[in-house]
């Protein structure tokens, strides 16, 4: 259960729009179903009352949708920012990406939003209805009377296990209160395949990868990916439409996207979040984050605007590329 | 398609020797695009390069790859050849099967092999070449020169000489630097003032030159030919068109004990000053540090006394923007900090000086009117020690010092010793070095001079403690030759500080993005062919801020720095590299990496208004490179997320393309 309630969030939005303050809301809006919350522009009072939603499935982070969006609303802007939607929000910034000043940016504390997939593995498949206002999720399923009961600790998804910050880095106005960086376990995972060997690491990534559909979800939502002409949809760049030579090229887009972000990724975890195959992508820019991490210095993407990112900055005190070399993959 | 015409050179045996150039030129024969393919003894030959306009004729080329040497050599050869025969320079590949292939091989097959690949690559890439067309700009027929020392005033005399106005920005109140402070120079000894006081009152003569004394760059802005600075000339509380230089207000005034500067602290001058007679500008600069008037409102004598009325206590700090055309540095240099010395005693005892120090003390304007005392007491000494390499030469772990030769200690040391033992023939005088280092016209003779005619006590050893000891100095040092430890009670020790380059050398090779060395010395285009020039175009350098130098070596480099900036000013309009990056403006995201890269700043951005395929309008932010800045280094090519900046000549695609043909 969320602290803070949908009531604050529409009253908060409704009295901005009321005072001129913004002109529409980014906010979330129920799906097909409870759990497929869906991001929404409302533009009215009755709007939001009719169809805003905040509940433990709002895991959409928002700060790419401004790019598009501050482009088209006349006015400002209102945007919702978790802690961890603020880092995105603070490296679309540097990267001049969307006008700052047609933002309202309204911090929001969160406790960590559900993975669906973990609630379907506790309570079934046909669930109908999900109530996320009680201590517990109350699942409804077509199969049963009574709804299942899960504590939201046992399904929370995994960047919210390994969430890094409470703290909102950006924002106009702040709801609640604020927490700190957290020192999370989040690369536990990535030294696990990096323990394999080469062999068993490969074979992991070809089992995990070749699922993949190339339904271009992870770049659609990833709040790095926002060029205005991706480098797999140009006829020009010699990568669109690529049928891969081999089952290693077949690869090539994670690879390249993983490329893309380094250094800019803020491990959002949205990639991993819609992935409609459950590949864990993220784990791929974690590692870049990890490394970068003991190659340069700790870096975290977005932890301010106009910081610039070791990858594009140079020193003297800069590692030797043989050093990285020596340093092996074991 | 391209009609490519493919043309192997032998290089007499320097190729054909290790590669079969007829094996090459039939494999290559073959390749996409080629309609012509053949090899001859010396391609850059007048034969050669017949052979080359004759294929274009006959054979319709529009691409040319020529399997010679480095680039570097012929490629400027081989477009001048295509531009001849009509081709556009910019559709020739060099494939360079000499320095990478042929003398790195020994057995003729694999180097063929290698030279075909090689071959095969160049021929990829010309198939995507396109003509190019260098960029013009105007040239702004102005020069800046940043240091008002010898380096700086040769430079501007040298340009103005020319015909063209040059303005000279100093920090300090007066032109002349550091040569202005020496006593005599050698190896010739005549005096330092003689011939430097003549040039100073050229520059002031000169109608084409400006001096902006008291001043300094605060920005630059801009490129080569057309460069937009800010001159910061500080108040100096004076008219400097009004002030006759007649000294009554230096005398009159009453505030008379600030350390002066120009004697290095060692007596003093007034509040409202003029470093030297010879000064040039010859006008009075009130420190406002010491001046009461300026700090509690109370005195005003200076004003009082002034005939000519040109004080003026409310002058404020004033901007000056001018455009330039080339910008020449000329910071120098300054002896280091004696601070981290503390086995020479230097801040315990007033008898441990600098060589500059003793500069001033053996000068007839300076603070002991030529005689040569001690600061201590005023007496002279008998016993004199000169340390050198003090801070030079040092070892790159040590804390202090620095690890290169300062060049000129060991010279003006035996100069220094050699004057003393002139005249003062009753002192003994003891160098302790570690090599005496004489490599210049004149220079062994001189020092030989001092030790055979002169009688200079020559140590190799270092000092390795001074301890002042009632009027006398101890000196511990070792004698390496005769394998002993010496005692010797010095009146005045002597040391040959290491050189560094001036403070303001760092921020303002940051204003002119100029590449420095870790000592901070300015870094030149070429160590041997380009010493004068810094790899940022329009830049060049004079003088010690590129590393120690004695007189005779600044001013030639000053002379050379000249004639570059005159070359270039001469020119109407320069011609670019048109290899050069460029966006494309319907793949930019604005996002600012690539200008964080940038080490010249070619790249802004604007907002330009889009056509949507939406049929709306909308206003993005994309970068734009300045061709004329740009010195295609690629940097933002790779550093581009979205891909959309490119190198002309060097495209992705080109690159790609040969990594294609040498994988295949």
């Amino acid at each position: 259960m969320q602290k803070i309630t949908r009531d604050q969030l529409i009253e908060k939005a409704a009295s901005l729009l009321a005072n001129g303050t913004v002109s529409c809301v980014l906010g979330w809006q129920k799906g097909e179903f409870d759990y497929d919350i869906t991001p929404a522009v409302f533009e009215t009072e009755d709007e939001l009352k009719a169809n805003f939603v905040w509940n433990d499935f709002c895991g959409a982070n928002f700060s790419k949708y401004l790019v598009s969006k501050t482009k088209k609303c006349e006015g400002k802007i209102l945007v919702f920012l978790k802690p961890c939607d603020t880092y995105s929000f603070n490296q679309l910034l540097t990267e001049h990406r969307f006008d700052r000043e047609k933002v309202y940016a309204v911090g929001i504390p969160c406790e960590g939003m559900a993975d669906i997939a973990k609630v379907k593995a506790i309570a079934g498949d046909g669930i109908s209805a999900i109530d996320c206002s009680g201590e517990k999720l109350a699942v409804t399923t077509i199969y049963e009377d009574a709804p299942v009961m899960i504590d939201a600790k046992d399904v929370l998804a995994e960047r919210c296990v390994n969430c890094k910050s409470k703290k909102h880095v950006a924002y106009d106005e702040l709801i609640g209160e604020d927490g700190d960086v957290i020192d999370s376990a989040r690369f536990d995972e990535v030294a696990k395949i990096e323990a394999m060997t080469p062999d068993e690491r490969f074979a992991f990534w070809q089992n995990e990868l070749s699922r993949c559909i190339r339904c271009n979800a992870c770049r659609d939502i990833c709040p790095a990916c926002t060029c205005e002409k991706c480098v797999f949809g140009n006829p020009n760049s010699s990568l669109e439409n690529k049928s891969p030579a081999n089952s290693f090229e077949e690869k090539m887009f994670h690879i390249i996207r993983a490329f893309h972000v380094a250094g800019r990724c803020t491990d959002c975890g949205e990639c991993s979040r819609v992935c409609p195959q459950h590949i864990p992508l993220h784990l791929l820019n974690r590692k870049f984050i990890k490394d970068i991490d003991s190659f340069y210095g700790e870096y975290q993407a977005g932890a301010e605007v106009g910081s610039r990112a070791p990858l594009v900055n140079y020193t003297t005190d800069d590692l030797e590329p043989g050093e990285v070399f020596e340093r092996g993959d074991n | 398609m391209q009609r490519i015409g493919v043309f192997v050179c032998w290089c007499g045996s320097n190729i054909a020797g290790t590669v079969d150039v007829q094996a090459v030129s039939d494999a290559l024969a073959h390749e996409p695009g080629v309609v012509f393919s053949t090899n001859y003894q010396y391609m850059c030959s007048q034969a050669g390069q017949n052979m080359i306009k004759d294929a274009v004729a006959e054979h319709k080329l529009t691409g040319i790859v020529v399997c010679s040497c480095s680039p570097r050599m012929h490629e400027a050869t081989f477009r001048k050849t295509a531009a001849a025969a009509g081709i556009n320079p910019y559709m020739v590949e060099i494939a360079n099967i000499r320095e990478q292939c042929s003398w790195v091989h020994k057995d003729m097959q694999t180097g063929t092999e290698k030279a075909i690949i090689l071959g095969k690559a160049a021929v990829a890439k010309v198939n995507l070449n396109t003509p190019l067309t260098p960029g013009e700009s105007p040239v702004t027929k102005r020069a800046l020169v940043i240091g008002g020392g010898i380096a700086g005033i040769q430079t501007a005399l040298d340009i103005a000489d020319a015909g063209f106005p040059v303005d000279i920005v100093e920090k300090k109140p007066t032109i002349g630097g550091k040569m202005a402070q020496l006593d005599k120079t050698f190896p010739t000894l005549d005096c330092a003032a003689c011939i430097l006081t003549p040039k100073m009152v050229d520059v002031a003569q000169n109608d084409k030159i400006r001096i902006f004394s008291y001043s300094e760059v605060t920005d630059v802005k801009g490129f080569v030919g057309n460069f937009d600075v800010t001159i910061k000339k500080h108040a100096r509380y004076v008219k400097e068109d009004i002030c006759t230089g007649c000294g009554a207000c230096t005398e009159k005034c009453p505030m008379k004990k600030v350390p002066n500067e120009f004697n290095l602290g060692m007596d003093n001058r007034s509040a409202i000053y003029i470093p030297f007679a010879q000064a040039v500008p010859k006008v009075a600069t009130i420190d406002p540090n010491y001046c009461n008037m300026l700090k509690n409102g109370k005195c005003g004598v200076c004003s009082k006394v002034c005939a000519a009325g040109a004080i003026d206590y409310t002058q404020k700090d004033e901007f000056i923007e001018e455009k330039y055309g080339a910008i020449v540095v000329a910071t120098g240099f300054n002896p280091i900090s004696m601070d981290k010395f503390d086995e020479f005693a230097y801040n315990q005892s007033k008898d441990v000086i600098t060589s500059l120090e003793f500069e001033r003390l053996t000068n007839a304007a300076g603070p002991t009117a030529g005689k040569l005392l001690r600061p201590s007491d005023l007496k002279h000494p008998h016993t004199i020690v000169f340390v050198q390499c003090v801070g030079s030469r040092c070892d790159a772990c040590a804390e202090k010092g620095k690890e290169y030769c300062s060049k000129i200690c060991c010279m003006y040391t035996a100069k220094h010793a050699m004057l003393t033992r002139d005249k003062y023939p009753d002192t003994e005088v003891y160098v302790f070095y570690i090599d005496v280092r004489t490599p210049g016209k004149n220079f062994d003779e001189f020092y030989r001079r001092a030790v055979e005619e002169y009688g200079v006590h020559y140590i190799k050893g270092m000092v390795g403690k001074v301890t002042p000891e009632g009027d006398k100095l101890k000196v511990q040092a070792s004698d390496l030759l005769a394998n002993k430890q010496l005692h010797i009670d010095a009146d005045l020790v002597v040391l040959a500080a290491a050189i560094e380059p001036d403070k303001s050398a760092r921020p303002l090779a940051t204003m002119l993005t100029a590449s420095m060395d870790t000592n901070d010395f300015f870094t030149e285009a070429h160590p041997k062919l380009r010493p004068v020039e810094s790899p940022t175009a329009g830049v060049f350098l004079s003088g010690a801020c590129q590393g120690p130098k004695d007189i005779p070596e600044t001013v030639s480099q000053a002379g050379a720095a000249a004639s570059k900036v005159i070359g270039l000013l001469a020119k109407d309009k320069l011609t670019g590299n048109p290899c050069v990056a460029s966006s494309n403006e319907l793949m930019c995201n604005g996002c600012s990496t690539c200008e964080r890269v940038c080490p010249y700043g070619a790249i802004t951005y604007e907002n330009k208004e889009f056509r949507m395929p939406d049929r709306t309008t909308a206003i993005r932010r994309i970068a734009v490179v300045n061709p004329a800045v740009c010195q295609g280094c690629g940097c933002c090519t790779v550093a581009c997320p979205s891909g959309a900046m490119d190198l002309r000549g060097f495209a992705n695609s080109q690159i790609i393309a040969e990594v294609d043909a040498i994988c295949k």
